[in-house]
């Protein structure tokens, strides 16, 4: 078995084994079922169904919810002094954070292939588009991935939980909603910078099915830098 | 397996905490890393245990080097840090299978590796619990199992013992010595009988530099230099003349006349001399009954409290 699956394997089994993972998993889809059936929304009126209301509240839910995954993954072993047995052993600095990074995202994949009767039963109702129901999944990985990422930065900083997580809300704002509100108020390259950072256009486009390696490419340096950030507090040990 | 140090050098801001230390371990010694605290000895065990890099130098097993290879250093090392940190929420036996895979023990041998470390550790009737539930003997047998439990060439333990009560002390030191007899084993504390009782070899360490290496007699008689006799007379002679005919002969350095009994003597060597016989004539010769003469061994505390102040 390859390193990081172990690392990874161990780090599952305490979510699971802390009832985090439970609890977090239940109040997601007890939110996000609650909104794609009942609230606001007109599943039953309108002839077309769509996931459209699941993947809105889904969009801000995963936002407050990984924080909560990752800031516990190396905060708390920088606390104990883990961190030094884990280093010790015979695997690499990336090995340990591509490995919680992993363990992370298995989490939200979990979650979400929970939701996944959500998407059989709204296709019963009417006429569904498939490839965006797909590509809303998709986009939804990716930006879980994405703030998992930045949750293991923040949580590699610090040897508090509640610093971690609070750090990680912040830097996300920015990418959830602040970079967008900037790039309104801003004309010319500015703005197109700021609109770019924006994670919310590139969720949206990935989730209208279409997938473009502009977007791509957007998540996948959010995802690598994020992690080389990690790599590099673990490494920081060595710097002084 | 034996491990090369070679001029390692570590700061801390503009503090060496590390200064230039060079030492080779050869195979199957059990070595003891002895010094006050803050006097480097986790700073050198952290940098051998490939957990952070050194400022200069380099650690070598065999060909391996910590700067090229710390992935099999580290497959062929057993580390117990300092303080012992653990997974307390997780379950022993869970513990002991996911270091025993991560350390690439063959997948068909974990089962009974595992089966023996706890055997080996007497962890038999706590295998089943958190490691949080354990208490602090048992915790420091997981942290041993941990670290032996990929059948490494070399220990690295740093200060196992503390913080356990005696009779904990003495089972982990039986361990230890008992590992000792098939690996390199290099162990730093700051409590001096731990070394005598464990230990064929001592290094002391003070402010990050090496201060003394040898046996625990080797370094007591290097301490020593001079021998002292301590002698008991019953004799009518007077102290005074006493002194004065042991002064004569070639070998004393001095003679002081200890205690209010008056007829107790401290006697110094020449260095490298010994006054025994000496000292024994001039007792038959003078008439004097020689009661008492002992040699006053140094301890090793104060070859520690001389080299490290
Ligand atoms: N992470 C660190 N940051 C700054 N100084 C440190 C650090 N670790 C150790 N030191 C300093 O280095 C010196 C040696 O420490 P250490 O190796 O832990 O000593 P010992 O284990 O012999 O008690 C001490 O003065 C200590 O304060
Ligand atoms: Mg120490």
């Amino acid at each position: 078995m390859p390193a990081i699956w172990i690392i990874a394997k161990r780090e599952i089994n305490s979510f699971f084994d802390s009832l985090m993972a439970y609890i977090l998993i239940v109040v997601f889809l007890g939110l996000s079922g609650f909104f794609t059936w009942l609230y606001g929304n007109d599943i039953f009126l309108r002839g077309q169904a769509s996931l459209d209301a699941f993947f809105g509240i889904s969009f801000w839910s995963l936002f407050f919810f990984i924080p909560a995954i990752t800031m516990k993954t190396l905060a708390e072993e920088n606390k104990t002094g883990t961190i030094e047995l884990l280093i010790t052993k015979s695997v690499s600095d990336w090995q340990i954070v591509t490995g919680k990074f992993l363990a992370c995202l298995v989490l939200v994949a979990i979650a979400l292939v929970c939701t996944l009767p959500y998407y059989v039963t709204v296709s019963k109702l009417g006429n569904i588009d498939h490839a965006s129901v797909w590509g809303g999944y998709f986009a939804m990985i990716l930006m879980s991935a994405s703030y998992i990422s930045i949750g293991l930065f923040t949580s590699s900083t610090t040897n508090n939980q509640i610093i971690s997580f609070l750090l990680a809300l912040f830097i996300g704002l920015f990418f959830q909603i602040l970079f967008d509100v900037i790039s309104n108020n801003m004309t010319g390259t500015t703005g197109a910078v700021f609109d770019y950072l924006s994670l919310r256009n590139h969720f949206d486009s990935i989730s209208r099915g279409v997938i473009d390696s502009k977007d791509l490419i957007y998540f996948f340096s959010l995802i690598t830098g994020g992690l080389i950030l990690s790599e590099a507090m673990l490494s920081k040990r060595n710097w002084k | 397996m034996a491990i090369e140090i070679e001029n390692l050098t570590k700061r801390y801001g503009l503090q060496n905490a590390v200064d230039n230390i060079s030492f080779k371990v050869n195979t199957r010694e059990v070595l003891g890393f002895l010094g006050p605290n803050g006097a480097g000895k986790s700073t050198t065990m952290k940098i051998i245990a490939c957990f952070i890099a050194p400022h200069q130098g380099d650690v070598r097993l065999d060909n391996l080097s910590i700067h090229s290879n710390p992935d099999e250093i580290k497959r062929r090392i057993g580390y117990l840090p300092e303080n012992n940190p653990l997974y307390l929420d997780m379950y022993v036996m869970d513990y002991l299978f996911f270091v025993a895979s991560i350390q690439r023990v063959e997948k068909s041998t974990i089962d009974s590796r595992v089966r023996e470390m706890v055997g080996v550790c007497g962890l038999s009737n706590e295998k089943h619990k958190r490691i949080g539930e354990l208490s602090k003997g048992y915790r420091q047998r997981v942290g041993l199992a941990q670290a032996i439990i990929h059948n490494p060439e070399v220990l690295i333990l740093d200060e196992p013992t503390s913080g356990l009560d005696p009779n904990q002390i003495v089972e982990i030191r039986k361990l230890i010595k008992e590992l000792g007899k098939e690996k390199t084993v290099i162990l730093s504390t700051h409590i001096l009988p731990e070394v005598e009782a464990t230990c064929d070899r001592i290094l002391i360490i003070n402010r990050g530099r090496l201060v003394a290496d040898g046996s625990p007699s080797d370094l007591r008689k290097q301490a020593q230099g001079q021998e002292i006799l301590n002698i008991q007379l019953e004799t009518e002679n007077s102290p005074a003349t006493i002194k004065e005919k042991l002064m004569q002969l070639n070998t004393v350095a001095s003679v002081e006349s200890e205690g209010n009994g008056q007829k107790f003597f401290k006697v110094v060597s020449k260095t490298e001399m010994s006054s025994r016989k000496n000292v024994f004539r001039t007792c038959v010769d003078n008439n004097w009954i020689l009661l008492e003469m002992t040699g006053q061994e140094t301890r090793l505390e104060d070859v520690f409290r001389e080299l490290t102040n």
